[in-house]
This record gives C-alpha cells, structure tokens and sequence, in this order.
C-alpha cells in the first residue's frame, strides 16, 4: 500500500516522539523523581503506532502495563501522560493511576491496567457494546506474550469468536514475559497458532516494520469493521529496556537475563532506524527534514515535562474522592 | 389496584429486568444460563423473546471473561447485568469484578466510571455442599468502590435492582432462592429502594435484630414469638451491606441499649462483624449487653441434611441469642 508523505511523517514523528519521550524518562527514575513504575516502551513503537492509526478516532484500545506508546499513538495528551507519571493532579488519571492507569476516553483510549490479562475480557466487552449497538466501531486490546498464560484470554477468544465481535487481539511478542523467555513459558508455537482452533483469522506480523503493521492493521481492522471479526495478530518485536524501568536486564550488568548477542541482533532492527532508512531510500524524506521533525518532538517533550513537574500533586484533602461516581 | 399486586420474589425482579430493558436501551442481561430456568428461576422469563438474543446473552461457562466483558461493556458506555446463577461461580471472576470494576473509577481519576450490577444468587441448602451454597456478600463489602445489596422481600427485590441498574457505580446484588417463591406486594410501576438505606421492620423497645437477606425473616418469626415471651424486638432489615445505613442501626441501639446480628454469612471476619464494630464506635455508652451475633459457623457448607440442620441458624438461635442478653 502506498501512503501519503503526511502519514509517512506522522508514523515517524508518532514513534520518535514515543521513544523519545521513553528514553526521557530513564534519569527521572534512577533519581527517584519519578516513582511509579514505568514499563518503557522502547523498541517496540511500530506495533502502537501503526495499528493505531489503522483505526479512526471513534474506535477503541485498552492497554496493559506498558501502555505509554498506546496512550500517545491513540492520540492521548503527552502533556497529560507526562503529568500522570509525575502522579500530578493534572494527570490524565489525576495522579490516582499512575504510569500503569492511562486512560483518554475522549480519544477512544479507554484504559489500561497491570494485571496480566486483565484487559481482554473488558477489549471484548467493548466490542460486545458496539456489537450490541451496531456502532461500527472496532476494538483493540493489546497484550504481551505474558499474557498468553492466562486463561482468561482463551475464555475471550472462545466468546470473541462464537459471537463474531468486532475486536482485535494485539499480541506484542517480545520474546519475555518479565525475565522469562518465551521458550520456558510454552511449548505451542508460534503464540498466534492459539487462535486456530477458534477459527479465527491471524496475522503474524514484523512488528519492527511500521509499514508491514499499518498495513496488516488496515486489513484486520478491515475485517472487523465488515463483520467478520475477531482477528488475532502476533507482533514480533523486542524491549530494549527491562520489564520495568531502565534497567537493560543484560546479562553480566544488572538481573542477568538477556543475551547481549541477543540484543544486538535486534538493535539492528530498530523500527526507527528501519523506517529513517525507508524514508531516504524512497525520497520521501531527507536527513534535514527527519532532524526537523526530531527538533520538534524535543521542544514537545520538554514543555510537556516541563508542564507536569510544575504541577501540583493531589490534594491530601482529596484522598477519598473518585471511590464512587 | 395497581397499589395491592402481588407478586413472587422472582418475578420482581423479572418485572425490573423487563421495565429497565424496556426504558434504556443500554441495559443487557448476560451470563451463564438466562435462557435456562433451571439456573435462574422465573426472573428471566419472557425477555429473551422480548428484546433478543442481542440484549439477552447466554452465555458459555467463562465466569472470568463474561465478567470482564459486562465490566468491558460498562466501560463503553452501556448497562449490563451479569448473572452468576450460584455465588460460588463468582470466584473465577474476582479479578474483573475487585481488581478491574471496584478500582476502575477511582484509578482512572474519576475520568469513567463503571455501572455493571453483578447478580449472585445464593443456593443454600440442598444437600449442595460448599461449592454450590456460599455467601461471600462480606467480601465483596470488603473492597472500596464496590456497592453491595442483599433484598429480602419483592418489594425489595424489584427497587433495589431498579437502583441499582441506573448506579453510575458496579453493584453487588445477591438475592437467595430460598426467597424466590415469597409473595408480596409490589407495584407495578418503575420505583428505586434506594441503595443504603435499612429498613425497620417491626418496631420494638427491648432489643436490636440487624438482619441480612433471608435471615430477616428467620427474625421476624422469631420476633413474634419474643413478643409472646414479653421481649420486644426492633428487627432492621439491613437491605444495603455496602454502603451500611449506620444512622438507623445506631438510632436502634441507642433506644434499646441491645443488638443481635443476624447473617446468612460466616460469622468471623464478616457483616456481623462489622456491625459489631459500627456499633461499638458509635454507641458505646448506650450498650447495656454484649453484642452477639448469629451467623453461620466457621465451616464450609455440609452436605449431608443432618449437619445441614445444624449449619443454618433458625429461629430458635435467634430466640435464644436475645433470651441470653436479656436476661
């Protein structure tokens, strides 16, 4: 699929600003500045942006843990994300929630959540309303490769399949479910073969490559919308950063985990870099106006952190509001 | 005449069902067995044929996802109902209804709430053991941001769903099938029992009855024959567990310097429990005896009808509780 030098820069700025906006956050936690626990998001920017905008503004996502690139590529404030991270009463969760509860309903955001799976089955209630309503709109709910040890995901594609729903399982495969490799958490794969039995439509998709996810999105959001839903797609990417924090999770530095050979492999097939060099080789872009487009999202990221260590921290009179609505 | 209708428990709330489905478009039953009387009574009926199977879903035995997804739902904005035909069953779904439902609004800064009611149906008795006979209302009163009602009559039974289906807040509803078959008068007309709000029952000078769900009408036997005793018993029917109406239950106690609890639940660590604790914060000075409460022992539920006997407090535990603070 070809697609317009205004989409093109939007997918790259959208990832740069994500990864950015990540790396950003690496010395605020090492100095404490920043408490919550951060799950970053970098090197996986291609899976977040380009599926999301496969889907219009109307559609909708819920999030897991590692959220921040779902916020931002949905189309959520970076202003009010950084001030949620800082827990600051101008927090998109009003500093209730924190890194992990990023929620922006106004932009079809709907919410995330740490429990490991826990996301599904509300993605598949979302769906279950639109189908009821016959809205139209399409849901994605996005998940690791952690998440596939959950029983509840079965339950879902089960229910998701039996009553067509409009819903798109986003499975983010980064090789680890916290420290554990893949290969130690199960014996059936590839992870999109789960979905066989269901009968539903895959997807196995490089999700390094912005362009091949935009395009595997289009098609899956495609289906969903036409009714022929559910669709299942597997993302293979990879985290540069630990399960939580900056941590590299390398071995010989800190927890001992990953192969650096490992790592290296997959540094090389950094979705940004990949896509810069696709801009280039096309003509589409060049290094001045890619350096352009960096300046910019540098300027974004200091005045939205800017913007949120200057707000203020939640009343302590206010502990008990928002119980009930 | 509308005024004297009467109707049985389980047919009041399946005159709620019908009028709320009927009102707003948003509202939806879901969950294991609505199709099936076996696993819901009388309360479904006719609403399948009514509004279809886009609005009246059965489902597959997946507590955990179809949980999830009425909680999903509400979250998009819609209304649902989802049925859990035995309390038991609601354990697979803890995880949607404590981690995701009762946290949603308040973790995501007030930005959506989620207004689901929970329907649980407790089957005591039976022969049922402890899997199909539980009442686990204290625990689900346990977490913040969860609302919890227990109706003991049909009156109840058809206001409080009524309440709380148009609860911006997930509700726990719990009704018992011990109560489906009670008659009652009920309106025919839409009206709310507002949640938190108790009930007195009957008026009395000499000794507080607190009672949850069915043990309200254990208690009110027992007050009768208390009466013919020359014990004059004030019996609240609690209604609402979370949030607890703490104003009539103290006002009680003030006047009759007395309190029996009455719970279907364990007696430690539960509704009992609390109340004891309300009461002792709040009137203190006023007690004249212990607070004592009957409640189900710190057992599992038996099988066998000999121990069943014993499990389930009946009047005389009632009688003999107020016997023993009185005299």
């Amino acid at each position: 699929m070809t697609y317009s030098i205004d989409i093109l820069c939007d997918l790259y700025k959208t990832m740069f600003r994500i990864r950015s906006f990540e790396e950003s956050l690496v010395e605020p936690i090492l100095n404490s500045e920043i408490r919550t626990p951060c799950h970053l998001y970098s090197g996986q920017e291609a899976v977040a942006v380009g599926l999301c905008t496969a889907l219009s503004k109307d559609d909708y996502i819920f999030g897991n843990h590692r959220s921040h690139g779902h916020f931002l590529a949905k189309g959520g404030s970076l202003k009010a994300m950084a001030a949620e991270i800082y827990c600051r009463e101008a927090g998109c969760s009003r500093g209730r929630g924190g890194s992990m509860h990023l929620i922006d309903p106004d932009v079809g955001m709907l919410g995330s959540a740490p429990i490991v799976a826990g996301t599904i089955s509300l993605a598949l209630g979302a769906a279950l309303a639109s189908s009821i309503r016959k809205d139209g709109r399409v849901t994605v709910c996005f998940f690791g490769d952690g998440a596939t040890g959950e029983g509840v995901l079965y339950e879902s594609l089960n229910f998701a399949a039996l009553k067509k729903l409009p819903l798109i399982f986003a499975c983010e495969n980064n090789l680890y479910a916290t420290h554990m490799p893949i290969r130690e958490c199960r014996v059936n794969l590839p992870i999109s073969r789960i979905a066989e039995p269901f009968g539903i439509e895959i997807h196995t998709v490089d999700g390094n490559d912005v362009l091949q996810v935009r395009d595997e999105g289009q098609h899956a959001v495609e289906t969903c919308r036409i009714g022929n839903g559910p669709v299942f797609m597997e993302f293979m990417t990879y985290r540069y950063r630990g399960h939580v924090g900056p941590d590299d999770n390398i071995q010989g530095n800190h927890t001992d985990i990953r192969p650096r050979e490992e790592v290296a492999i997959w540094m090389e097939k950094d979705p940004i870099k990949k896509f810069e060099r696709y801009l280039t080789d096309q003509g589409m872009m060049d290094e001045n106006e890619l350096q352009d487009i960096r300046n910019e999202v540098a300027d974004e990221i200091r005045d939205a952190k800017d913007f949120a260590i200057n707000s203020p921290r939640p009343s302590g009179e206010d502990l008990t509001k928002y119980v009930f609505a | 005449m509308s005024s004297h209708r009467t109707l049985q428990y389980g047919l009041a709330i399946n005159e709620a069902l019908h009028q709320m489905m009927e009102m707003d478009s948003s509202v939806f039953l879901i969950g294991q067995g609505v199709e099936s009387p076996w696993y819901v009574g009388n309360t479904a009926q006719g609403l399948l044929e009514r509004f279809g199977k886009g609005r009246v879903i059965d489902t597959p035995v997946s507590e955990n996802a179809i949980t999830g997804a009425a909680v999903g739902a509400a979250i998009a904005g819609m209304k649902p109902v989802v049925v859990h035909p035995r309390v038991d069953f609601m354990m697979y779904a803890m995880d949607p209804i404590i981690n995701e439902a009762a946290n949603w609004f308040y973790m995501n800064g007030g930005r959506a709430c989620v207004p689901v009611v929970f329907w649980g149906i407790i089957n005591r008795g039976g022969e049922q053991a402890a899997q199909h006979s539980q009442a686990i209302h204290a625990l689900f009163a346990h977490c913040p941001g969860l609302k919890v009602v227990m109706p003991s009559t049909p009156y109840d039974a058809k206001g409080l769903l009524i309440s709380a289906v148009r609860d911006m807040n997930p509700v726990v509803y719990i009704d018992d099938r011990w109560l489906y078959n009670l008659e009652d008068v009920v309106p025919e007309e839409m009206y709310e029992v507002p949640i938190g709000q108790a009930i007195v029952r009957k008026k009395g000078k000499d000794v507080t009855i607190a009672a949850v769900s069915y043990m309200a009408h254990t208690a009110l036997k027992a007050s009768e024959k208390l009466l013919d005793l020359g014990i004059d018993c004030e019996l609240i029917d609690l209604r609402s567990i979370k949030p607890l109406d703490k104003n009539t239950l103290l006002q009680s106690v003030r006047k009759t310097g007395r309190l029996v609890i009455a719970d279907v639940g364990w007696k430690s660590f539960g509704i009992s429990a609390e109340i004891a604790a309300i009461v002792c914060e709040g009137a203190f000075k006023e007690l004249k005896s212990p607070v004592v409460r009957v409640a189900l022992p710190d057992t599992p539920a038996p099988a066998s009808r000999s121990l069943e006997g014993q499990y389930f407090p009946k009047e005389d535990d009632i009688i003999k509780a107020v016997q023993g603070i009185i005299n």
